[in-house]
């Protein structure tokens, strides 16, 4: 498309026609042939999708539900999966210890485990790209502040900080409070330890904003250059944002399995996969052994594709590598 | 030069000072440490004589200034739950952990490393491919899951396996604790004894494999950078041999801005021993302090924290110090020193 | 290396040809283009960004970053063919025979290393010196290029040099094996305008002191007709005129170049309107049919838009053109 075609007049064709350019536009794009061209990548793409679907609409999915009392029986205990000599049809990947079907817990656990995860992934998202904006925009010494903030964060690794933060407030709130609100509580320990990196991203193209001409110019008209920024800092800083998060969410989930497995992050109403882990891993030397490897493998395939899916969209957008 | 360390130092005094509140805050205002300490049956005198004897009424800078100074000289109170020094249970517990995550720490070195500088030179190989692939697998599980997996390997199934295929292949590995133990003055070490150094096995490489495969795609992602600068593409252009570009310049320059993140992994070592102690019930300072959570021990947690602060800052003192004498950049111009990443 | 025929050209490129391929089809970035280097001659190639001066330039030493690559063509040095060397072989011709400097003297040194420890090493690597042989004669280079103080400089870093000593150095560096053809890609290009002139009157003074030939890429105008004897003008891939400077500078004969020549202020001359040239270089995914200036051109005519005009004889320089078309279409156009 050569520049230098001045003078022709054009046509709204109008939003359903915008709308379908749009979607072609996308399926011609650069990013959706490096998608389909790598078979991994898809598989991961659908494979995090399998677990977001059976995770959003659990009930539906699960063939049995674990937490009603009504419907567990004792007598069903510790059963091998089906495949196995002593299986059971009805119990795919056998069951626990309290007779509880394992594919039925694992689906929900799976809930539990992307539920904190996304919400924390979100929550520092919106708190890094705040303290960002805010950091560049401000520059002086609220930059400098919470810079320093961000350094001294670093200094310690995000495990640690997850686990402070969660583990002090089941000591410092009172029970209760706790049981009602822990899934708050968690959110924001691990959403706590992830800010920074979104923080410096926006930064960095906050401060290229700022000096921009068309931000004087504003607010010479009186809009508030806050406004303008939002709209032109952030679309430039969503592509390594997106990258950033995905990545968070692989950690953010680890992190969650991580606190539960060692008794400090859901409780026990609540199994997710790190606790179903930790359950099970006491019956691991008796033989039982489904009882931890099943939510074991569903956490690795899932993280791992979560993995691979940043991964491919780190390289698919940085214009360096193209 | 001393400007440069006389700064770094008083910012690690700050944070020190930082973690410390935290710890003090901790220390005094969850709970009330009166109660913690006695039992039931205390009467409401004997209680208000504690507090009095224990200095809880005077004011807040006091009691910290008092924290403070007691934690300097290494008295950092005593065990709710244990009813021992703190110091004590600590000195106990931290030859276990160094020892773990100081053997971890070389494992993640000495094969990440290299292997990074490997798939970072040999981009399309399949070796460096089948590198890669193994390396998402390693960043993908977390810690405890592969200690699971190596407990059932090496513990659980190892027999059965060495059976179904006739041979011994898969040794069998202790699991639990530490072996046998030779105490050096407080140190305890389990280096100089077998069953120390075959429990040490598992553990470690459990630790290791995370910070491994970071390590790894670390390096390989700053050589592959490294690769692509004009000073390369110069130095080929003189004529310099293979060797003198991939390991004189691209080496070099791909080693320093790794030594930052490495340390902060080391640092991390430590953390991540806590996960790994308690997958093989490791008797070093992580559990002790996931046992004093779930004990509510204040004292414990206190002062985990600020060991745990006084290893990163220190660590982070370190790194900034070796970062410094490595690149030229950073002692001629401050201010870059100031805002490097 | 055969001892070149009198009349045989340092370097010869035929019918280069430079291909990326990509997701969408095959790009020709560079596209048949042939040309020569003589002895101790400055060739000029110049052109817009993205004509396909730097590929050539690094398709010459051999340094095509994947996944461009030379498609077609045969480049010789020296009488010996070189575009199809293995690395090793054409990595001992880099540096000892043809030399190369790049734009920007800050990254194209290593911050790492103390500018006398590079250019020891590079000495060692061509040579028999020994360790304080080469620190001499690393000393004598430095002095050579006109750094002062050259003793303590060569402990120094490349951040403790200023623009234009650094590219001082990096013409050292490229000299050091005192190699028959320096490849000068944009050499001041990334140098204040007061260091340009210097940096070129010294790259000129050096070559013809050693005798070496040199490529001199640059979309300069001003500093090919200062510095160089022959000068190509290269557009969308293909050399469009070539011939002795003075020639191409005062009687530019395809639109193109006069384009070019017109747009250039000259001092003591009053214009009413600089010449502007239409349009923009057309992108490598949408070159046009035939001459690939031939939307932009004044002159175009119907034969522009089909047939690509090949390089023909007009005068003492040669231009690819149909305005000047010597012989009738089907005679003697096998490029």
């Amino acid at each position: 498309m050569t520049s230098g075609e001045h003078g022709k007049a054009t046509i709204d064709p109008g939003p359903g026609a915008r709308f379908g350019d749009g979607l072609r536009r996308f399926f011609d794009s650069d990013l959706w042939h490096s998608f389909t061209r790598s078979p991994v990548v898809v598989v991961s793409a659908v494979v995090t999708f399998v677990f977001v679907l059976s995770a959003l609409f659990a009930p539906l999915v699960a063939p049995h539900d674990p937490f009603d009392l009504a419907t567990i029986d004792l007598l069903d205990s510790v059963i091998p999966p089906a495949w196995m000599d002593g299986g059971d049809a009805r119990f795919l990947l056998g069951t626990d210890d309290q007779g509880r079907d394992i594919l039925s817990t694992v689906i929900y656990g799976a809930r539990i485990s992307l539920g904190v995860g996304f919400a924390s992934v979100l929550f520092a998202m919106v708190l890094g790209i705040s303290l960002g904006l805010l950091s560049g925009y401000l520059g002086g010494a609220v930059d400098a502040f919470i810079m320093r903030i961000a350094d001294v964060q670093l200094t310690f690794p995000a495990i640690l900080i997850a686990l402070l933060i969660d583990g002090l407030s089941r000591t410092v709130l009172p029970r209760d409070l706790h049981s009602d609100i822990w899934f708050y509580v968690l959110v924001l320990a691990i959403g706590l330890s992830f800010w920074v990196q979104y923080a410096r991203t926006v930064r960095g193209s906050t401060m290229v904003e700022r000096s921009k001409e068309y931000v004087q110019a504003a607010r010479v008209i009186g809009i508030p250059p806050l406004l303008i920024m939002l709209r032109h800092v952030l679309p430039n800083v969503m592509g390594p944002v997106l990258v950033i998060a995905t990545i968070n969410l692989a950690i953010a989930v680890i992190t969650e399995a991580t606190l539960s497995f060692l008794g400090i992050g859901v409780p026990l109403t609540s199994p997710s996969l790190g606790t179903l882990i930790r359950v099970g891993n006491d019956f691991l030397f008796s033989g039982s052994w489904w009882i931890t490897v099943f939510p074991g493998a569903a956490l690795a395939i899932l993280v791992l594709a979560v993995n691979l899916l940043g991964d491919w969209l780190r390289d698919a957008l940085n214009p360096k590598l193209r | 030069m001393i400007a440069f360390v006389v700064r770094r130092l008083l910012q690690s005094i700050l944070v020190m000072l930082a973690v410390g509140f935290i710890a003090f805050s901790l220390f005094n205002y969850v709970g009330d440490p009166i109660n913690n300490m006695v039992g039931q049956d205390t009467t409401l005198e004997q209680r208000q004589e504690l507090r009095g004897r224990l200095g809880l009424d005077d004011p807040f800078f006091v009691q910290y200034g008092r924290f403070l100074a007691n934690a300097v000289q290494g008295d950092f109170g005593i065990s709710y739950r244990h009813r021992r020094p703190v110091a004590q249970l600590i000195a106990e517990r931290v030859p276990a952990t160094l020892e773990l995550s100081i053997v971890a720490a070389i494992l993640a070195l000495f094969i990440g490393v290299p292997m990074g500088v490997y798939t970072g030179l040999h981009r399309r190989g399949f070796l460096a491919q089948v590198f890669l692939a193994v390396s998402l697998v390693g960043i993908s599980l977390p810690t405890f899951l592969i200690g699971i997996l190596l407990i059932l390997v090496f513990g659980v199934l190892s027999q059965d396996i060495n059976a179904a295929i006739g041979f011994t292949l898969v040794p069998q590995l202790p699991t639990f604790g530490r072996g046998d133990t030779v105490q050096l003055g407080w140190w305890s070490t389990g280096f100089l004894t077998k069953s120390g150094l075959l429990a040490l096995i598992l553990p470690s490489i459990t630790l290791a494999l995370f910070q491994m495969t970071l390590i790894m795609r670390l390096v390989r992602s700053e050589m592959l950078e490294v690769l692509r600068t004009d000073y390369i593409k110069f130095a080929r252009a003189r004529g310099l041999a293979n060797r003198a570009v991939n390991f004189g310049h691209a080496l070099k320059n791909t080693l320093v801005p790794v030594i930052t993140i490495t340390g902060l992994q080391l640092g991390s070592i430590i953390a991540f021993a806590l996960i790994t102690e308690q997958v093989f019930q490791w008797p070093g300072m992580g559990l002790l302090f996931i046992q004093a959570i779930n004990e509510v021990d204040i004292p414990v947690m206190a002062s985990y924290l600020m060991l745990i602060g006084f290893f990163f800052v220190v660590i982070n003192l370190i790194v900034d110090l070796l970062y410094y004498v490595v690149d030229p950049r950073l002692r001629a111009d401050k201010a870059v020193a100031a805002g490097h990443q | 290396m055969t001892q070149p025929a009198p009349n045989q050209p340092l370097l010869q490129v035929d019918s280069l040809r430079i291909e990326i391929p990509g997701r969408r089809g095959t790009l020709t970035a560079v596209d048949d283009i042939c040309f020569d280097i003589g002895e101790g001659e400055v060739l000029g190639v110049v052109g817009e960004s993205g004509a396909g001066k730097s590929l050539t330039g690094a398709a010459v030493i051999g340094l095509l970053e994947p996944p461009c690559r030379i498609a077609g063509g045969q480049i010789h040095f020296d009488g010996r063919r070189i575009d199809n060397l293995p690395y090793e072989q054409m990595r001992r011709i880099r540096g000892r025979h043809i030399g190369m400097v790049f734009q920007d003297p800050l990254t194209s040194l290593n911050p790492l290393y103390t500018v006398g420890r590079q250019l020891i090493e590079t000495i060692l690597t061509h040579s028999d010196f020994s360790e304080k042989g080469a620190r001499k004669r690393a000393l004598e280079l430095l002095k050579e290029v006109g750094i002062p103080a050259a003793e303590r400089r060569l402990d120094q870093y490349p951040h403790e040099f200023s623009g234009g000593m650094r590219q001082r150095v990096v013409i050292a560096l490229a000299l050091c094996a005192a190699p028959r053809l320096i490849i000068a890609d944009e050499p001041t290009t990334a140098l204040d305008v007061s260091i340009q002139a210097q940096i070129i009157t010294l790259l000129k003074r050096l070559c013809r002191d050693h005798g070496a030939a040199v490529m001199l890429v640059t979309h300069d105008m001003g500093v090919i007709a200062e510095t160089a004897d022959r000068v190509a003008v290269m557009y969308a891939g293909r050399i469009v005129e070539q011939g002795p400077v003075a020639d191409v500078v005062r009687r530019a004969k395809h639109p193109y170049t006069k384009g070019l020549m017109g747009s250039i202020p000259l001092v003591g001359h009053d214009v009413e309107q600089l010449i502007q040239i239409d349009g923009a270089m057309p992108r490598l995914n949408a070159i046009p049919q035939g001459c690939a200036f031939n939307p932009r051109c004044p002159k175009v005519f119907e034969r522009c838009r089909l047939e690509r005009p090949e390089l023909q004889p007009v005068g003492p320089t040669a231009a690819a053109c149909w305005l000047y078309e010597a012989a009738p279409v089907g005679s003697g156009n096998d490029g």
